[in-house]
């Protein structure tokens, strides 16, 4: 779809600078996630300081996407009317098998039915634009 | 030095919630609360030289309306935990010595428009999650790259419904339990004129079948945004033997405690930051929470109730769902909890998550013992969370 004919919001970074790259990733359908250099642990989301030691220097790194759905809810009334036509959908919190938690949509499966906490997911990727893409994720292929 | 016992709350006035009000405006609303307070303590406007409002309807403002010169004053970002913070807050100001009689007000009017879905989002400060994204041409924040493009759910009702999700998966809490809190807190306001939904009882049926607002959470376990406000005042415990009220002493104070903006940045989404804020006011006042008498706990949604009061001990974490099963929590029960319908069943006042005034009228009233067909038996110690 051209980006004029999506109307939902498209992903508007505090400082485009720091997750561009993460962005220009998920479009070559790769997640990339922070890592930092000093403690070495991930984190999300991404900011300038890594919330566990504080420092300063952390680089992306490529993950496998795959991870388990930490906890969900069905989406019935969406804030933004723009999903209206969605509905209904889910709006998961995804533990990587990294350890770090993400904000996405649970999809390819029936929803709520098949739905279930901890059940295993990999990440998929939607070309909802022309220019952009969304990470989201389905049942992990066994 | 503890400042165990030497503030204590000797006024309050609610206004009744209720959906509108028409042609009144935040301010008027709010002068209303506050003027109803100072005469039920027993004061003056002029004696006010304490104020502690919420951000959406700040101190200044308030003062620059009501004609009031604090001499200490502050406006709370807490959302649902701004009236407790106000009374722990003003507690210290008046133990310190930098105000006398502090007054507290919160709540507002809801215009016909506000919440629902808009694509700009909603307005004010909403617990439990960051408000929705600004409009595009708007500044953008961590919401709108991680969280807007993958659709939130409308209001503050996503993060609780994660919340209730993870509970019931980590504990095995039930559906039937969470419609108990939410039926007993509507018994407890069927006789409150105050209540949005006075004389209007529900059962665990009725809670089940009423719609998901967004799975798991049910429309009858979720506030209801209305107009209403609530203020109280509080002084030192010499200045409030003086007045006309029984005074209700401030025995132990905890928090303000956060640890995310967002729930879904909670590194235990089924935890609140009250395992961090009750141990401080439990120790303070010498009690444990099993002597508490009684319970007003800040309630946007049944499962923010329940975590809270697990959070604070009240019943071993995991377990709130079998102690509501086995507990009756009517203000005629063994543990009353949120004796006036709280704001499930009383309405929630708009501006920053009404301001929890629910809660800390209630436990003054049931304290003074004030509380006529409500009143609890036991009403010596109460437990308040916001």
């Amino acid at each position: 779809m051209t980006t004029s004919e999506y109307r939902k919001p498209l992903p508007r970074g505090e400082d485009p600078a720091l997750t561009d790259s993460f962005w220009e990733a998920v479009k070559r359908h790769e997640l990339l996630i922070p890592r930092c250099v000093k403690c070495n642990k991930f984190f999300w989301y991404p900011r300038q300081e890594c919330p566990y030691c504080m420092q300063r220097d952390w680089n992306w790194e490529k993950v496998s996407g795959k991870g388990r759905l930490h906890t969900f809810t069905v989406v019935r009334q969406p804030q933004n009317p723009a999903f209206n036509d969605d509905v209904p959908y889910v709006y998961a919190i995804v533990q990587l098998d990294e350890g770090v938690r993400m904000v996405s949509n649970v999809i390819g499966c029936k929803i709520p039915d098949d739905v279930k906490v901890d059940m295993a997911l990999e990440v998929t990727f939607d070309d909802v634009t022309e220019e952009q893409t969304l990470f989201k994720f389905k049942p992990a292929s066994s | 030095m503890s400042i165990r016992g030497s503030a204590a709350i000797v006024g309050y006035h609610e206004i009744p919630t209720r959906r509108m009000y028409q042609g009144r405006s935040n301010w008027s609303l709010l002068t209303e609360a506050a003027l109803g307070a100072i005469r039920d303590a027993g004061l003056r406007k002029d004696d006010i030289d304490g104020l502690i409002c919420q951000e959406a309807f700040n101190s200044l403002t308030v003062a620059e309306y009501m004609g009031i010169k604090p001499k200490f004053t502050m406006s709370m970002t807490l959302h649902g935990a701004t009236g407790t913070g106000s009374v722990a807050t003003a507690a210290m100001a008046v133990s310190a010595g930098l105000a006398n009689y502090v007054l507290c007000v919160m709540g507002g009017t809801r215009d016909a428009e506000s919440g629902g879905q808009q694509p700009g989002g909603f307005r004010g400060a909403q617990p439990g999650g960051r408000p929705a994204p600004p409009p595009p041409s708007g500044r953008p924040t961590f919401g709108t790259e991680w969280e807007a493009p993958f659709g939130p759910v409308v209001s503050a009702n996503g993060g609780y419904g994660l919340m209730k999700q993870r509970h019931m998966y980590e504990y095995g809490s039930m559906q039937e339990q969470f419609a108990k809190c939410a039926v007993d807190q509507r018994y407890n306001a069927l006789l409150d004129p105050n209540s949005a939904f006075s004389g209007q009882p529900i059962t665990v049926e009725d809670v089940l079948n009423s719609r998901y607002t967004n799975d798991p959470l049910h429309l009858l376990e979720c506030v209801m945004p209305c107009s209403g406000g609530g203020a109280w005042i509080v002084t030192t415990a010499e200045r409030a033997r003086a007045l006309p009220n029984p005074p209700v002493y401030i025995l132990g104070i905890g928090g303000p405690a956060t640890s995310h903006d967002t729930i879904a940045q909670e590194s235990d989404v089924a935890t609140t930051p009250v395992v961090l804020s009750a141990p401080v006011a439990l120790q303070m006042a010498g009690y444990k929470a099993k002597d508490m008498q009684f319970a007003e706990f800040y309630d946007c949604y049944t499962i923010l109730v329940m975590s809270c009061l697990e959070d604070a001990g009240i019943c071993p974490k995991g377990e709130i769902g079998r102690f509501y099963a086995d507990t009756d929590t009517t203000y005629k029960g063994a543990f009353p909890i949120n004796t006036n319908g709280g704001q499930i069943s009383g309405g929630q006042p708009v501006g920053g998550g009404g301001g929890n005034t629910k809660q800390i009228v209630e436990a003054a009233r049931q304290i003074m013992g004030r509380a006529g067909q409500r009143q609890v038996a036991r009403n010596g110690l109460c437990l308040v969370n916001g």
